[in-house]
């Protein structure tokens, strides 16, 4: 049975159609990411499966329940991490663990050290009896993702789980929703970053304008929409649109963007030979290996972060 | 009678979407953050309805000297408004808890969102939430109730009947007011609750008797529920009994019941959007 | 694509070198010249978000307190003790509630939005990353809501005076001593909500243990004499009662010894200028440490 199976999943608020006729499912175990820029539905979608947004047609089952008919019950095998944090201000860092454990209806025996095994999960015992405006944002969101492990949940919900996160912050994040993974917990992820994407994801779903545009292994997607390797040239802002038809034949494809080129191909060295050969003199080049960044450009003409 | 309804298959449904039935971890978190917080701010709250008393009944006591109460008898300026004040001091402890104190916990302190992603239901949430308000009008309630019987205000053993029908209010207005909420999405609207309360409270008879109005308007004034508060708990406050006691009552009653049924329909749109 | 203009036709070069702009040194000059008044019409321009809760304030609060304490408590005082100071209720308590009204908008001016400009939104920290000086910001600041009390003040007496409850011969003077009154109390209120590191409950303690009182017992409803000599203390250290007092005097000329009037003045203008004075040190510590 799938733990998500949503068929024709629609949302509407008023004009705008947030997310429209969505249908995938999401695997048990499975690390499942929602992929695409600030605006595309993906939220929308996260808080329509925890039930706490109500859909406006489509069908929805979670674990085989409806989260609309069954929130309650649904919600007990779900760990949510919301976009923002919203910790309880008034309560001390290990008394929201324990507060979120009991609207689970979870007794104090289980919560008291679980509250302690989850601080030191989230490198926080010592900032145990803090209050949670006095800690870092790194640390709130450390402590966002502990709470939504209290209950032990089957499936963890991550709402773009490192946004606002220093590199480093990022890294001990992803080190721990990986083991979390390898124990079998299902992951789904909302996120507007590549790296991100391709370091948690088995699957994919990108997502714009409320609306599924591919779907696939972070591999496969790129294999499927780009070529392997990307040249990226700036010949400053004012000639580069008006090189591109001149650099058409270089490359399988040219993406314009305002401030640099990008030229896909299976080998950027070779290519940014060829055109220093041509007379042509870049500012600045790189050659790198194609990411998704290169999937949703291509799928969408845009930007992922804009 | 809770078994006939709960077998009811529609109320069945509605309870497993909208109910884990563990209103007591909310209360639970209520409590805790009682326990820390500043008890200071606690008791503040109970200074308002005081100072009014103190500074209206003695200062405009000594121009007024006395005024006629429930049944025709004279009682002084004090007297007269101490019961209402207790009605108003319910009214607008409720009424804050379920406006301002829900909008902000909604929109900007996103402490419900946290709550809706658990098993809790929105029931949950709102049932613990005026529990709460209900408490700390409890509190207020008998405070204030023992600072007129310390004065001399109240003449009868059913002053002590007060500190329910303190709580009745509450529950009337704290439920109108959580169902109102879900029609927000400004705290500039909310100005506009401040804006309605005010001339209530002026014209409820709460510092003068309402025969000084043309009759129209004293029809008018009779409509609305601070006044019904405000007579109850004058009767109650000498021990007066006629039957209007029992309309008063059954307004309130009424509205309580209006009230919660009002805020259970508006509870997913005020939870979940 | 046409050169150097991005999709939407904005020519980027021109935004760094139009050659439009002021020179630096003439911007320089002329914030030090004007810099308060900048700020002041800033602060003016943000309370257009709320300028009907202002309005509605201003002519629903007289309407209201005209109605009940006219027609209901006035006949209530004026049947039992024929009149407060030798005049109707009304007209006693009029000049007062346009004083208590005016005095008390001074709180929501002047606690949030000081510390918030420190420390959430973070404004003056903006403000002061410009031309201006930490003074001028606070200037600024008071002058702003000074012109929204005189505002407050105006439209509080024309309804005042619409409504027959006070007289307009002398009694337009009121605009300027509530205003007064409202800055006395207002700008040292200002310069403690400069200090605030943290939201504690500060501002919710000072609404219930010093505006509070300040408005039930300093005068505004009865002559302080009525009270016990132990409870008059309050009116004699609030504004509100020596702007009411003042009020009253030109409102329907409730006698006052010139040397009565010189210390309720007196009073206010000294409170008025070591709150400014407060409210200056005090946001220049913040604002360049």
């Amino acid at each position: 049975m799938s733990v998500i199976e949503a068929t024709q999943l629609t949302k509407v608020y008023g004009e705008l159609r947030a997310v429209d006729a969505v249908s995938f499912q999401v695997a048990p175990g499975e690390s499942f990411g929602l992929l695409g820029p600030n605006g595309a539905g993906k939220s929308t979608a996260m808080r329509m499966i925890g039930g706490t947004s109500l859909r406006t047609s489509g069908s929805l089952l979670v674990n085989g329940l409806d989260p609309e008919t069954h929130g309650p019950e649904v919600r007990a095998s779900l760990g949510v991490v919301p976009q923002t944090d919203n910790l309880d201000t008034e309560l001390n860092a290990r008394d929201n663990l324990i507060m979120y454990g009991r609207y689970f209806g979870l007794p104090y025996s289980y919560l008291r050290p679980k509250a302690e095994e989850l601080l030191q999960f989230a490198q926080l015992t010592e900032k145990a009896t803090e209050k949670v405006d006095n800690l870092s944002g790194g640390m709130k969101r450390r402590l966002t993702i502990a709470r939504a492990l209290v209950n032990e949940p089957s499936v963890l919900l991550l709402d773009e789980p490192t946004t606002g996160l220093d590199p480093q912050a990022r890294h001990i994040l992803w080190d721990r929703l990986f083991r979390l993974k390898e124990q079998g917990v299902t992951l789904i992820v909302t996120t507007h970053f590549m790296d991100e994407a391709e370091q948690l994801c088995d699957r994919l779903l990108v997502m714009d304008h409320g609306q599924i545009v591919a779907e696939g292994s972070p591999a496969a997607l790129i294999q499927q929409y780009s070529t392997r390797e990307v040249l990226e040239l700036r010949f400053g802002s004012d000639r580069n649109a008006a090189l591109v038809e001149r650099l058409r034949g270089y490359a399988d494809s040219i993406e314009a963007l305002p401030d640099r080129l990008l030229l896909y191909t299976a080998d950027g060295e070779a290519v940014l030979a060829r055109v220093r050969a041509d007379g042509l003199d870049p500012v600045t080049s790189l050659v790198r290996r194609a990411s998704l960044e290169d999937v949703f450009l291509r799928l969408t003409g845009r930007s992922l972060i804009d | 009678m809770t078994t006939l309804i709960r077998n009811r298959p529609g109320v069945r449904a509605w309870l497993a979407a909208n109910s884990s039935g563990n209103t007591g971890a909310v209360i639970g978190r209520g409590f805790k953050v009682i326990r820390n917080q500043n008890w200071m701010i606690i008791v503040s709250g109970f200074f308002e309805p005081v100072f009014y008393l103190l500074s209206m009944g003695i200062g405009l006591g000594a121009l007024i000297g006395t005024v006629t109460g429930p049944g025709g008898h004279q009682i002084s300026y004090a007297a007269y408004i101490a019961p209402a004040l207790l009605a108003t001091s319910a009214m607008n402890g409720a009424i804050y808890d379920s406006t301002w104190n829900v909008f902000f916990k909604l929109r900007f302190a996103k402490l419900y969102e946290g709550m809706l992603a658990t098993s809790l239901g929105p029931l949950d949430v709102a049932a613990g939430e005026i529990f709460m308000a209900l408490f700390r009008g409890l509190l207020y309630a008998v405070g204030f109730t023992v600072v007129i019987a310390a004065m001399g205000l109240t003449t009868s053993w059913w002053a002590l009947a007060m500190i329910p029908v303190a709580l009745l209010i509450a529950l009337g207005f704290a439920a109108i007011g959580m169902a109102l909420t879900s029609y927000f999405t400004t705290f500039q609207q909310m100005d506009w609750i401040n804006i309605a309360l005010l001339p209530m409270f002026m014209f409820s008879a709460t510092l003068f008797p309402i025969e000084a109005f043309p009759e129209v308007v004293q029809w008018f004034i009779m409509t609305l529920p601070l006044w019904h508060g405000v007579e109850l708990m004058r009767q109650l406050s000498v021990g007066h009994w006629d039957a209007s006691t029992a309309v008063h009552l059954t307004y309130f009653v009424a509205m309580s019941v209006l009230g919660v049924a009002f805020a259970t329909r508006r509870l997913r749109t005020l939870f979940l959007r | 694509m046409t050169e150097g203009l991005d999709p939407i036709g904005l020519d980027f070069n021109a935004l760094a070198y139009s050659g439009r702009a002021l020179s630096s040194a003439h911007q320089a000059q002329n914030v030090q010249r004007w810099g308060w008044w900048y700020q002041a019409e800033w602060r003016l321009l943000g309370m257009k978000a709320y300028w009907t809760s202002i309005l509605g304030s201003a002519v629903l609060t007289p309407l209201l307190y005209v109605l009940a304490m006219g027609i209901g408590l006035g006949a209530l005082v004026d049947s039992s003790s024929g009149g407060v100071e030798g005049v109707p209720y009304l007209t006693f308590v009029a000049p007062g509630l346009l004083v208590a009204t005016v005095v008390m908008s001074s709180v929501n001016e002047l606690t949030f939005p000081v510390m918030g400009g420190f420390k959430w939104q973070k404004l003056y920290f903006a403000r002061a990353a410009t031309a201006a000086t930490p003074s001028q910001v606070a200037v600024g600041e008071l002058l702003a809501v000074g012109v929204r009390m005189l505002a407050e003040a105006a439209l509080f007496w024309i309804v005042l005076v619409a409504l027959g409850a006070v007289d307009p011969r002398w009694s337009w003077l009121m605009i300027g001593i509530a205003a007064l009154a409202g800055m006395a109390f207002g700008a040292p209120l200002a310069s403690y909500s400069a200090t605030l590191e943290d939201e504690g409950f500060e501002f919710s303690m000072i609404q219930r243990f010093v505006v509070m009182p300040m408005f039930l017992f300093a005068g505004t409803f009865y002559p302080l004499d009525s009270m016990p000599l132990y409870l008059q203390w309050i009116g004699w250290i609030s504004p509100m009662w020596h702007g009411t007092q003042l009020s009253r005097a030109v409102a329907f000329g409730l006698p006052l010894t010139s040397w009565e009037v010189a210390m309720h003045l007196g009073f206010l203008v000294i409170l008025l200028v070591a709150g400014i004075a407060l409210t200056v040190r005090n946001f220049t510590r913040r604002l360049s440490r």
